[in-house]
């Protein structure tokens, strides 16, 4: 599906084993997982820790963010050099909030599950894309509560069964569309089982002005995993239908491969990244909020698996643009410019006289 | 005896009989209360404040006290100003004089006025007038209003300055310190000032030439405020957050704790503009809610900014599982509980001291908080700065327990004092630091003190992260269900804790040696205690008094209940919840500990407090 390849003049003449800021895969890596053989989420880790690698990000400046669930606990098993807070259930997106308001220059990345975000945390949830904190926002979609069990969340199937929870007997939320609602302008969505999609759109998503989330059907082999669920491996190998094709080019590489006029669409990302989309027979354009709105809203009503880049967009301002932060983060002022004078002191009070 | 009244054609009112007044005794200078009963949303706050800072202006010690509503507009709210020449500015029970503009009010208000005192009511009201012992002045407030304001819509709000003239020339309030007042609170806008100066020359005008005085109230210039502010200590509190550095303040609106963040909202931008740059040095979130409030905040805290939230009783019941977060993963954050009555929505708008237990353990599982409690507005300014050194020092969230009275009322005081210290930023390790010993324990005790060292995020060594969570963890952060790896931290964080026991602000203690009695209460309170142990000592009573200003407790307390054979715990609840910790404090003085407690969602008074004293003691 990629369009371009890493093409830079620095990249060629680098060691193979490091990227553009010398460090090794290794450097990315977290402790070993604890989750089931096969989770979708674990793909998912492997590839967080191969774009952080690709882009170069310095991990100390990444911070991992999640809340309560097998999802959550996955920051854990990635970039251990960068800090992380397991935050409460469905409470993440209040603790990235402050977090990165006292730091604005990290990375903010955040994980989080479909319980997480869609049951217990949908309000903060909403409210984080409302202010437009700038992160990135994963939901590892796998409509069941593993940790638990096997109870259902609120993306659960229509109609799905479970063994000990019986059958669901209300319709899904789709996370994308309320996103968009809420006026996200990153939305894609993703399947944990087409780890080249799931890279190119976590790319594509560092580079975004504010929140940009992305829903990953990340199957649970444990509760949910049978044919019929939509969100099994097997329903995603078989009913994955990209609706689109693209590929991400950093701000400093170049455009490499040839493509004819019209075959492609530039999207320019806030830092100068380019995202290339092909230009297929019916296929998407994110920059369509409608189209996107209007996508999403068949395939709900039709249970269609969609993936790729439903919407994307840069005219928001993210909240630390919207607080006007300076260049040194809250979180390291010193003193002197935290604390004023002795005499404004005087000067309020004597109005209190 | 007694109908409903209501607004009535004014022949009515001809027709009333005017009671004949009372002979007149000596004169009464400094040293009665005032109660406006008005409605809510009339705009008579302005009125009031106005009228309690020209008081101020003249010398005279004064507090006063709101008694509203949870409401916009037009349910009853009645406003006491106290003046005092003996400088007692707890709550009085009494009214001496009353000013009736509600006549929903105005019969229940004409009864409870002291024997001899005044009322000063609108013409427009139809009472039965039937006291013999009160002074009545009927003022045409309506009429005046309309005189005076040609736009109708204002007419309310320049209806309550009638009584300001009123009560000017009755007990001889000078014009031009109203004059000041108003031009305080309107910051000096010329156009309002005159055009309620107006009505107050024009109703003080009107009652020189249609009032006969009768009454023995007077106010005379004194010289007892000199140097001294008015303020509420949500203000201060704001003013003290901002005086500490706080650089991240989230919120969700709550009566009575908003002003906190309405006072952060207004001084901030003044006070906290990089100099070289412009940029703010803060941000001040309004949340969703107040899950998010702490959320934010414990996440800024963890970054490493001063950051607070301020809430009420609901919030606080929010933020529970946050806080058990804050205390177990060691966050430094500020939380500020305004207390009002519970449980539930309870008295919104009414003053308690019923949070202290909760707060002193929020959280579920073995969790504590070091807990300040102010009890004035110069300790809420005071505590507003220290409470994020002790946050930081402790890596813990940090309560401070204020309460309606104290937060949304307008107190005397000395000018605050500046921090007399650096700011105390905690145990954090630089990257060179990190560097140098290629990693860090973030939960192992190296100084012995429950305190461990802590990176934050930025720290550019590559050893210096560490992943925070709420699940057991070892010394290095990792997750660990080992039971030995538990217990320890849990021990750790109990040795931590002692070390807060030593670091918090001792207790005031105003030790009689040859007392028998101890008082011991905390916040808002202090002024009616004061007051109480004055009348105490008239009645023969000595009494030694503990002001408490956190938890948790230390020797001090030890010993000031050793040192008494009877304690009496003053506090605004109806669980006697400071007089149960102080048992398990010290269960060895446990059969010494009595209580006087009460809540009725109004400030203790001294009278009371006295009294709830005097009849255990007789019946001992």
């Amino acid at each position: 599906m990629t369009v371009i390849t890493n093409g830079s003049a620095a990249a060629n003449q680098r060691p193979a084993n490091v990227n553009a800021i010398g460090l090794a895969k290794a450097d990315y890596k977290g402790l070993e997982s604890t989750l089931c053989n096969g989770c979708g989420h674990d793909s998912i880790s492997a590839q967080i820790i191969n774009v952080c690698y690709e882009l170069g990000l310095r991990p100390e400046r990444i911070v991992k963010f999640s809340g309560i669930g097998c999802s959550s606990k996955s920051p854990a098993y990635f970039l251990s050099r960068s800090f992380g807070f397991n935050a409460l259930h469905g409470r993440m997106p209040s603790v990235a909030q402050g977090a990165l308001m006292a730091n604005h220059h990290l990375i903010g990345l955040g994980v989080s599950g479909d319980g997480d975000t869609g049951s217990i945390g949908i309000g903060q949830f909403l409210h984080l894309i409302r202010r437009n904190l700038h992160m990135v926002y994963i939901v590892e979609n796998n409509g069941v509560y593993g940790l638990t069990k096997g109870q259902f969340s609120a993306t659960s199937d229509l109609g799905q069964e479970l063994k000990h929870a019986g059958v669901n007997e209300f319709p899904p939320l789709d996370l994308c569309h309320l996103a968009i609602t809420a006026g996200c302008e990153f939305v894609a969505r993703s399947f944990a089982g087409d780890p080249k999609q799931v890279s190119e759109i976590l790319k594509a998503a560092f580079s975004h002005r504010g929140t940009a989330v992305i829903d990953i059907i990340s199957p649970c082999v444990t509760f949910n995993n049978r044919e019929e669920s939509t969100k099994s491996y097997s329903w995603g190998k078989t009913h994955d239908e990209r609706v689109n094709d693209f590929g991400f080019v950093m701000s400093q590489e170049e455009i490499q491969v040839e493509y004819e006029p019209g075959e492609v669409k530039e999207v320019e990302m806030f830092d100068g990244s380019r995202i290339l989309l092909k230009k297929l027979d019916g296929s998407h354009d994110p920059t369509d909020k409608d189209a996107a709105l209007r996508l999403l809203r068949e395939a709900h009503d039709n249970q269609l698996f969609i993936t790729g880049l439903l919407y994307v967009n840069k005219s928001r301002p993210n909240l630390a643009e919207v607080y006007h932060l300076g260049d040194t983060p809250l979180a390291y002022l010193p003193e002197s410019k935290l604390r004023p004078s002795p005499e404004s002191l005087q000067a309020i009070l004597r109005e209190m006289m | 005896m007694l109908e409903a009244t209501k607004l009535t054609d004014p022949r009515e009112i001809q027709a009333l009989a005017q009671p004949a007044p009372v002979a007149s005794s000596a004169p009464i200078v400094n040293d009665f209360s005032i109660t406006a009963a008005t409605k809510n949303g009339s705009g008579s706050q302005t009125a009031n404040l106005t009228l309690l800072r020209a008081l101020f202006r003249m010398g005279i010690p004064v507090s006063g006290k709101n008694i509203f509503p949870s409401n916009i507009q037009g349910r009853p709210t009645w406003y006491t100003i106290r003046v005092s020449k003996d400088g007692y500015i707890a709550r009085s029970d009494t009214t001496e004089i009353m000013v009736a503009l509600n006549p929903e009010t105005a019969l229940e208000d004409h009864n409870n006025v002291a024997p001899g005192g005044v009322f000063i009511y609108a013409d427009d009201i139809k009472m039965p007038l039937h006291r013999s012992d009160l002074h009545y002045y009927p003022i045409p407030v309506k009429e005046m209003a309309r005189q005076h304001e040609a736009d109708p819509k204002l007419r309310t709000y320049v209806a309550n300055m009638v009584y300001v003239g009123a009560l000017a020339y009755l007990l001889g309030i000078e014009l031009g310190e109203i004059e000041a007042a108003l031009k305080f609170h309107f910051k000096g806008k010329a156009k309002p000032v005159e055009s309620n100066m107006r009505v107050v020359r024009a109703a003080a005008a009107w009652c020189a030439e249609h009032l006969t005085k009768t009454d023995p109230f007077r106010v005379e210039r004194m010289d007892s405020t000199r140097g001294l502010m008015l303020i509420d200590g949500n203000t201060a509190a704001g003013l003290g957050a901002i005086y500490g550095g706080v650089t991240f303040a989230a919120w969700y609106p709550i009566t009575p704790a908003t002003s906190i963040a309405d006072a952060l909202n207004e001084y901030l931008p003044r006070l906290r503009r990089d100099p070289e740059t412009g940029a703010p040095t803060y941000a001040v979130i309004q949340a969703e809610d107040e899950l998010a409030a702490l959320g934010m905040a414990i996440g800024a805290g963890w970054a490493g900014a001063r950051a607070m939230t301020s809430t009420s009783g609901p919030g606080i019941s929010l933020m529970a599982e946050f806080a058990g977060l804050g205390y177990f993963a060691e966050i430094p954050v500020v939380i500020w509980d305004v207390q009002r009555v519970g449980p539930a929505t309870g008295l919104p708008t009414r003053t308690s001291q019923s949070d202290i237990l909760k707060v002193y353990w929020l959280g579920h599982g073995d969790t504590a908080h070091p807990v300040l409690l102010p009890g004035s507005v110069a300790e809420c300014f005071e505590f507003g700065w220290r409470a994020f050194d002790l946050a930081e020092r402790l890596q813990t969230p940090v309560f401070v327990l204020s309460d309606l009275d104290l937060g949304m009322n307008q107190w005397m005081s000395e000018p605050f004092q500046y921090p007399d210290q650096p700011m105390d930023r905690g145990k954090v390790l630089t990257a060179e630091q990190v560097n140098a010993t290629r990693g860090f324990a973030r939960y192992k005790d190296v100084d012995g003190d429950g305190i461990c060292w802590r990176t934050i995020p930025g720290n550019e060594s590559p050893f210096a992260a560490y992943f925070t969570r709420g699940s057991g963890h070892n010394e290095r952060a990792n997750l660990s269900e080992r039971p030995e790896d538990w217990e320890g931290n849990m021990l750790r964080l109990k040795r931590k804790f002692e070390t807060a026991r030593q670091l918090m602000p001792k207790p005031i203690v105003d030790l009689d040696p040859e007392a028998e009695v101890g008082i011991i209460g905390f916040g808002s309170t202090d002024p009616a205690i004061r007051e109480a142990r004055a009348l105490l000592a008239q009645q023969g009573l000595r009494t030694s008094y503990l002001r408490l200003r956190a938890l948790p407790m230390n020797d001090e307390m030890t010993h000031f209940l050793a040192a008494h054979r009877r304690v009496y715990v003053v506090e605004m609840n109806t669980d006697a919840q400071l007089a149960q910790l102080i048992r398990l404090h010290s269960p060895q003085d446990a059969p010494k500990v009595r209580s006087a407690n009460k809540s009725d969602g109004l400030p203790l008074t001294a009278k009371w407090v006295s009294a709830a004293i005097l009849s255990q003691e007789t019946q001992r």
